[in-house]
């Protein structure tokens, strides 16, 4: 039974919603609102003309099945119809449809201009508040375009009703923040101003937010608002509870009015004028005082409303940061909350601190309160005011508190929330760097954070304090020590390891003179870790050991022998095997002066801001680490002497070293092999630049197409990367359709606006592939990413690649981007299989000239049997076995899938240990 | 300003959506899921504020529904959880101790009193008696119950 419906009730509307409510499974609610759809659909299109009430009736029941969740593609035209009824309740509800659907049809956007602009001029008040209130609540730039100028005139007329002003002047707000170029500073503005002091009370309300919002643009035009907004608020701050009537909530005046007034003075300075002055600070001082009340009621709406405006007062006062009497009364009224018995207030409290911690006036004052920020850390229920205390303990260190303060941290580290963790983590360090006199203690402070919480302890926290000891010679021995120790535990974190190893590698010298710690002692620790670390771990242990070998010569043996066997130098890891090898021939051929110089110890790292600010920064998000803290970290790091923006990666500093111009250059040679020159011709092109991973030259260079090679044998992957956006792929193929998936993703912290993508198939290739795509979101908020569906169609064969254009703006500056996408042929291969017979009976046939291709080309690296299968597969034709007499050749088969026909294809790869790989490719067209 | 306001059940229903800026539908589900299942995970007697990514989201339950803001960074959090209550108490005066079932039946109403009460993400009329009596005009119009019973019931 439906509850009792007030107004104008629609009866079959709560016999729909209780058919819905009554439905037991999804499946039968489904069903039921297909019926409904299919009924509501045979309406609109019946020949019978609907009377405004089924519409009204039917627009509404639509409005319903879409809340539920459900897609609505059609009755928008019905809805605007009933925006121009002269039935008050058909138009609301033809509003209200249209402000929860928005839909950018421009077609239907005219009309509903049309409409709102009837009734803004129809000068009936209600009509026009809901015209107001639609373009508020779709605030498109069209709507912005054709009402823009017309909206200023009835905020300011004398004879326009309060309601409409009220309307008026948030609707303007709306269009403003939307679109600022539209709405043009005149004649109104100034009368605007004025409406601050509007006898109406809900008229200023309204108009404060605009007003506020139009000061943060412009504060020089709207100066004149501090004086007035001064004495309306010293006027509501000093009226009796009863003054204001109906404007007085749970006795308190005007609380909404009162902070948003509050708010409007924090986008100016301190006034000027004296006599302002005074009265501002009076009023500050009143509402410092009426929170030392008793209070009127026991209601929580009655606190809340009073310390709302408290709390918008305090902000002000820190805004200000000029008069330490207020500040340090604000402080000891935060330090009250701080034990109030109302979670609320208790989180406030801190976040409030936070922001008082960095005025000189009330550091001190808010140190006071360090124990019952720890306390609150130790015991509070709740994670977010936890959270916040952790924050507030962060602003309020400095020398003084730093080693009580980390302390804390760490202890409390041990039991925090997993959600809080890496944000912890960051700032320990950050502080223990910050505030380190001593280094021992910045040292056993890192180590502990990875032994306490090592899993949330990024790569630029272990960095930093490589780079710290690297940069102080006066730790150095006492890290190699510490992290020796540390090492001895027979579970340690893998970041351990790492900086483990990276500190014996370079220090390990220092504590070798005691037995306990001899070269031998620390290798045989360090390798017992080794199998169970993860690659890139590995790879910074065998450059610590190569290392070794320099530092301590006696280990060159055993070290040896490690390299040498079969784990490690014929690692399935290219990397590894690679390094063992490298390494292996450097310590057997390199003289001693030779291995002194290429493994000389590092470098003193260059100066530059903490890379965990920044990443703090970038976890906040901008704004969130103030100026001050900034340029103490520069201060602060000055005095380290050093931190790198990145890090170097520690694990490739023998590389580095080794890559310099040093004898070992020509030791290794594998990679100098001269690549082939691979001319852009044929099919078989396609598979030598693959192996060779060497392009033809771009067509234009202005088409980045350095991803481009790596997909012709994959379809997932990262297509491309810079400063500010990531492309990532996702495709898959049949026959002759493929579907690619597009992410595009924002790795600033900053919004990407006006972000478009456009795919183009460059001359011929328009009549060979149909490449279809849907627009894209135009807003990419930072940290977000969006996704784009591409629908692809091969009509026949095509050599050349698709064009991805990409623009979007960032900052101001427009970003454009053109990429080839990795769309080529042999993604419609579909795979045959073969007998051997067959294969060379059909390879046989194909012996004109158009039909084969062949090509012998270098190969650009080690020829591994499975890199070389593994590429065969991804290139999508079937790799046959036991087809060629000679088992060191591959062989393929395949069919290319296009509309028009199917091309078979044959492929051998006779590989050649002496460095030269013949590629006799054939293609037929069949039937 | 507020971006966004939702009820919604404890069930995790959604039962009143108002979105104050432009956003995709794509967006607005995964703010509705996200906002669901993260302010009903948290436990009784918590606070009532949380930080998602820049915004403030200031929620509080009245019986069986939830009401969810989300706010600007900036703004003041105690006087957000007064503009639900407000919301409520304005619910409440019209339907005559509003429940959950109010609200479904009269999404449109629910609509209609909330556009009175805010506007583009901002307060417009802070009076309860005002707010009342420009809902209560524009129900002048309205029919009897014979008239309401007699319209068809599809």
């Amino acid at each position: 039974m439906p509850a009792v419906s007030k107004g104008d009730g629609m009866r079959g509307l709560a016999v729909f919603i209780s058919d819905i409510r009554n439905c037991k499974s999804k499946e039968a609610e489904i069903k039921r609102i297909n019926k409904e759809l299919a009924n509501i659909r045979s309406k609109f299109k019946g020949d019978k003309a609907l009377d405004g009430y089924s519409k009204k009736k039917y627009v509404c029941k639509l409005l319903f099945i879409f809340l539920l969740g459900h897609d609505i593609d059609f009755g928008h035209m019905e809805a605007v119809n009933l925006l121009s009824s002269n039935k008050y309740t058909e138009k609301q509800i033809g509003y209200l449809f249209i402000s929860v659907l928005v839909n950018s049809n421009s077609e239907l956007i005219r009309l509903i201009n049309n409409a709102i602009k009837n009734d803004l001029s129809s000068r009936n008040p209600t009509f026009m508040c809901l015209a107001l209130h639609c373009i508020a609540n779709v605030g498109s730039r069209e709507m912005a375009e054709a009402f823009a100028s017309e909206i200023p005139r009835i905020l300011v007329a004398g004879d326009t009703m309060d309601s409409v002003k009220q309307s008026a002047a948030l609707c303007l707000l709306r269009l403003y923040k939307t679109s600022p170029d539209l709405v043009l500073m005149g004649e109104w503005t100034s009368r605007v101003v004025h409406l601050l002091n509007d006898q109406h009370m809900g008229v200023v309300t309204a108009a404060i937010s605009l007003i506020t919002c139009l000061s943060q643009k412009n504060p020089d035009e709207f100066k004149t608002c501090v004086s007035l907004a001064v004495s309306r608020l010293s006027r509501i701050v000093s009226s009796a509870s009863t003054d204001l009537q109906d404007y007085t909530y749970y006795f308190v005046p005007a609380p909404w009015l009162s902070c948003k007034l509050l708010r409007l003075l924090q986008c100016y300075p301190p006034p000027e004028d004296g006599a302002v002055k005074g009265r501002l600070v009076e009023c500050l001082e009143t509402i410092l005082n009426k929170a030392q009340e008793p209070p009127k009621s026991k209601k929580v709406q009655h606190s809340n409303a009073k310390n709302a405006i408290l709390f918008e007062a305090i902000s002000l006062i820190i805004h200000y940061d000029s008069e330490p009497n207020l500040l340090v009364r604000a402080c000891n009224q935060l330090g009250q909350f701080l034990q109030h018995r109302e979670t609320n207030l208790r989180y406030l409290a801190l976040e409030s601190m936070c922001t008082l911690a960095s005025s000189e006036f009330s550091h001190e004052a808010v140190k006071t309160h360090i124990e019952t920020v720890i306390n609150a850390l130790k015991t509070e229920r709740d994670v977010s005011v936890r959270q916040r205390a952790a924050d507030l303990l962060y602003a309020m260190c400095d020398r003084s508190n730093a080693k009580q303060i980390v302390a804390e941290m760490l202890s409390y580290l041990e039991t925090a929330d997993y959600s809080i963790r890496e944000e912890m983590v960051l700032k320990v360090a950050i502080l223990a760097e910050k505030y380190a006199v001593d280094y021992s203690w910045y040292v056993d402070t890192i180590l502990n954070l990875i032994r306490i919480a090592g899993d949330y302890v990024s790569e630029e926290v272990w960095y930093r304090v490589i780079q710290i000891v690297i940069n102080r010679d006066d730790v150095q021995g006492y890290a190699a020590k510490t992290v020796f120790e540390a090492l001895q535990a027979p579970a340690c974190h893998e970041n351990m390891v790492k900086v483990g190893g990276y500190i014996l590698g370079e220090f390990g010298n220092l504590i070798a003179g005691d037995p306990r710690s001899s070269p031998l002692v620390q290798f045989n620790l360090l390798h017992s870790k080794f199998h169970l670390c993860s690659v890139p771990t590995r790879a910074l242990l065998l450059s610590a050991y190569i290392k070794f070998i320099n530092l301590f010569p006696e280990t060159k043996a055993t070290i040896q022998e490690v390299l040498r066997c079969d784990s490690q130098i014929r690692n399935s890891d290219v990397e590894l095997q690679q390094r063992a090898v490298e390494y292996l021939k450097l310590s057997s051929i390199a003289s001693t002066d030779v291995l002194a110089t290429v493994l000389e110890e590092m470098p003193p790292f260059p100066e530059r801001e903490s890379s965990i600010l920044a990443k703090l920064k970038k976890k906040k998000g901008p704004g969130a680490v103030s100026v001050t803290e900034l340029e103490d970290g520069k201060r602060e790091s000055g005095e380290l002497n050093g931190s790198g923006e990145r890090g170097q990666d520690a694990a490739a500093m023998a590389a580095s070293n080794a890559s310099t111009p040093s004898p070992s250059a020509d030791l290794l040679g594998i990679r100098s092999a001269a690549p082939v020159n691979a001319a852009p011709a044929s099919a078989g092109s396609l598979l030598v630049d693959v192996f060779s991973e060497v392009g033809p030259a771009a067509p234009s260079g202005a088409v980045n197409d350095d991803g481009f090679l790596r997909f012709v044998c994959k379809n997932n992957g990262v297509l491309f990367e810079n400063q500010l956006l990531q492309i990532g792929i996702k495709s898959e193929y049949r026959q002759n359709l493929g579907r690619m998936y597009l992410f595009y993703g924002n790795k600033t912290s900053v919004q990407f606006a006006s972000f478009s993508t456009t795919v183009s198939c460059p001359g011929e290739l328009q009549n060979q592939l149909n490449v279809q795509s849907k627009p894209v979101e135009p807003l990419v908020e930072g940290g977000a990413q969006i996704q784009q569906v591409l629908n692809i169609e091969c009509l026949t064969d095509f050599s050349d690649a698709p064009l991805l254009n990409i623009k979007f703006r960032y900052g101001g500056a427009l970003q454009n981007l053109t990429l080839k996408l990795p769309v080529t042929i042999n993604k419609f291969f579909q795979p045959t299989e073969m007998a051997s017979q067959d294969f060379f009976q059909r390879w046989k046939q194909l012996s004109q000239p158009q039909q084969e291709a062949q090509k012998i080309f270098k190969a650009n690296h080690s020829m591994d049997t499975e890199v070389i299968k593994a590429k065969l597969l991804g290139l999508g034709m079937a790799l046959l076995d036991n087809v060629d007499p000679n088992p060191e050749n591959y062989v393929c088969a395949g069919v290319v899938q296009t509309k028009s026909q199917q091309v078979g294809c044959l492929l051998r790869l006779e590989p050649n240990a002496q460095a030269q790989v013949p590629v006799p490719a054939a293609g037929l067209p069949s039937l | 300003m507020m971006r966004f306001l939702l009820l919604f059940s404890r069930q995790g229903r959604l039962r009143l959506q108002k979105w104050f800026t432009a956003m995709s539908e794509r967006e607005r589900k995964k703010i509705i899921r996200e906002m669901t299942t993260m302010v009903l995970a948290r436990p009784a007697r918590t606070c009532n504020f949380l930080q998602w990514k820049d915004l403030k989201i200031v929620y509080k339950r009245y019986a069986s529904l939830y009401f969810c803001l989300g706010v600007d960074d900036g703004e003041n959090e105690l006087l957000a959880l007064e503009v639900i209550h407000r919301y409520v108490e304005l619910l409440d005066k019209y339907f005559g101790n509003v429940c959950e079932l109010d609200i479904i039946f009269n999404f449109e109403k629910a609509y209609f009193i909330l556009d009175e009460f805010l506007m583009g993400g901002e307060i417009q009329e802070t009076s309860k008696q005002i707010v009342n009596r420009a809902i209560e005009s524009s129900d002048m119009l309205q029919e009897t119950m014979e008239e309401y019973m007699s319209k068809p019931a599809f």
